[in-house]
């Protein structure tokens, strides 16, 4: 009996020994991915594998939503529904008016820039994506969105919705793709002030109605109710979106440079739909399909 | 290891329900409190059937969870598997705990992979000013006699070992 107690004390001991032994192993390797993947892109194949697999898991809690949306529909009144379409036509009756105005403007812009010899990227081709309701860690301003490398989303894609900068993409997986916005911590993004054309870095708070202006020196120009607008200069966003508007400057005579704090033009703990911008090279000047006027 | 025996099927599900429970969204006066569902499912295995689920198993699903979330991989990998080893290490004496003395238990292995988790986000540029990121254990500890009492009854309908 005494014996039989002790060869089970040994195996028990063999037991815990493999999992201080797996244990200590697997720290190591987690310490070392870390590491990795903080440092470099190298692990995104196996990210992408790993996110791929938690899919059909994440469209199975969109399920109810989807479903909600769709019994909704199915018992919403038709005078309801008669109503919103008059409220949508009028509006689109009040788009176009405006777009006419656009069109001339652009027109206009694009002789400008002909006769100046620079070119813009005015108009681009966008993707649509819907968020997907997946609950994030708090501390990050991180969205999970609808589409993946599948639909063509990338890298450092840019996101806007309809008022204006919302953020870019971190990982791009095969379905879905997460993008992180502008309000992260670790965010930066190029803007420029669309009064007066002064450039600087809007950097995230972490607050979603908060972005800093940390590199604007004290004797610049700049005033509460700016408009900021990116400034294309990092490469990835296209030019003159609307950014963010700023909400406070103080200039400290003690610090080189002035606390200045913007408002982004979007709520961006609300949206639900947001654009995927796809980039194309700069078009050639002299390809450039200018209407009526074609310099020599 | 875990489809070593009857009941593999169910632990997975089991472990995949806890998953997906995390992702769900709670209302805003609610959400910090979100219990940590994947962990407490772990925990419950690797207490009950610590030769089938272990430190491994719960690696490779924090590994999944990090993908999911796009937090820097390794991350949870390392804090569930942190949680699953203190629980092996204890597990014995745990099993026959009153459920209130076991959630106390809990509340220090969750404690422990929290600092884990915060300390990395720290180091990645995430750091947290306040101290909001320990109201997931208060919920998990909550939520846990309900969790034990499914899981157990569970086990025994079908009859996992």
């Amino acid at each position: 009996m005494a014996r039989l107690k002790s060869t089970e004390n040994k195996t028990l001991f063999a037991a815990d020994l493999a999992v201080n032994l797996r244990m200590v192993a697997l720290v190591l390797l987690s310490v070392v991915i870390m590491i990795t993947d903080h440092r470099s892109q190298r692990l995104e194949p196996v990210r992408n594998v790993l996110a791929t697999l938690a899919y059909p898991l994440e469209y199975l809690i969109q399920l109810p939503i989807l479903i909600g949306d769709r019994v909704n529909d199915l018992f919403t009144e038709q005078s309801q529904l008669l109503a919103e379409l008059d409220n949508l036509k009028k509006k689109q009756l009040f788009i176009n008016v405006q777009l006419q105005k656009l069109t001339a403007l652009e027109a206009e812009n694009r002789r400008l820039r002909a006769l100046l010899e620079s070119s813009a990227n005015i108009r681009e081709k966008v993707l649509i994506a819907e968020l997907m309701t997946v609950d994030f860690d708090p501390y990050r301003h991180q969205i999970l969105l609808n589409k993946g490398t599948t639909h063509g989303v990338y890298i450092g894609q840019p996101l806007l919705d309809q008022r204006g900068v919302v953020g870019q993409i971190v990982h791009a997986n095969r379905f879905t793709s997460t993008a992180i916005l502008i309000t992260d911590p670790n965010h930066a993004l190029p803007v420029q002030i669309n009064r007066n054309g002064l450039r600087t870095l809007a950097v995230g708070t972490g607050d979603f109605k908060t972005l800093e202006l940390p590199h604007v020196p004290n004797n610049n120009d700049v005033r509460v109710g700016d408009l900021l607008i990116t400034s294309g200069l990092g490469g990835l966003f296209p030019r003159g979106y609307p950014v963010a508007q700023v909400t406070r400057v103080e200039f400290d005579p003690g610090s080189p440079f002035a606390h200045i704090t913007a408002q982004p033009t979007t709520d961006l703990d609300r949206i639900r739909e947001v654009l995927l911008v796809v980039s194309e090279p700069a078009p050639d000047p002299d390809s450039m399909p200018v209407g009526p006027h074609k310099s020599p | 290891m875990m489809f070593r025996g009857p009941g593999g099927w169910i632990i997975l599900l089991t472990l995949l329900v806890g998953f997906t429970l995390d992702m769900i969204r709670l209302p805003r006066w609610l959400e910090a409190f979100n219990p940590e569902w994947l962990a407490l499912v772990l925990i419950y295995w690797s207490m009950a059937l610590p030769q089938r689920v272990g430190v491994g198993t719960a690696w490779l699903l924090g590994l999944l969870v990090d993908a999911t979330y796009g937090v820097v991989l390794g991350q949870h990998a390392l804090g569930l598997a942190v949680v699953v080893f203190m629980t092996m290490k204890v597990h014995r004496q745990i099993r026959v705990l009153p459920l209130w003395q076991q959630a106390l238990s809990i509340m220090l292995f969750l404690l422990v992979q929290r600092l884990l988790v915060f300390w990395i986000n720290g180091i990645v540029g995430y750091p947290s000013h306040d101290w909001w990121f320990l109201a997931p254990i208060i919920g998990s500890v909550l939520v846990w006699p309900m969790v034990f009492i499914v899981l157990r009854d569970l086990r025994r309908f079908f009859m996992i070992r």
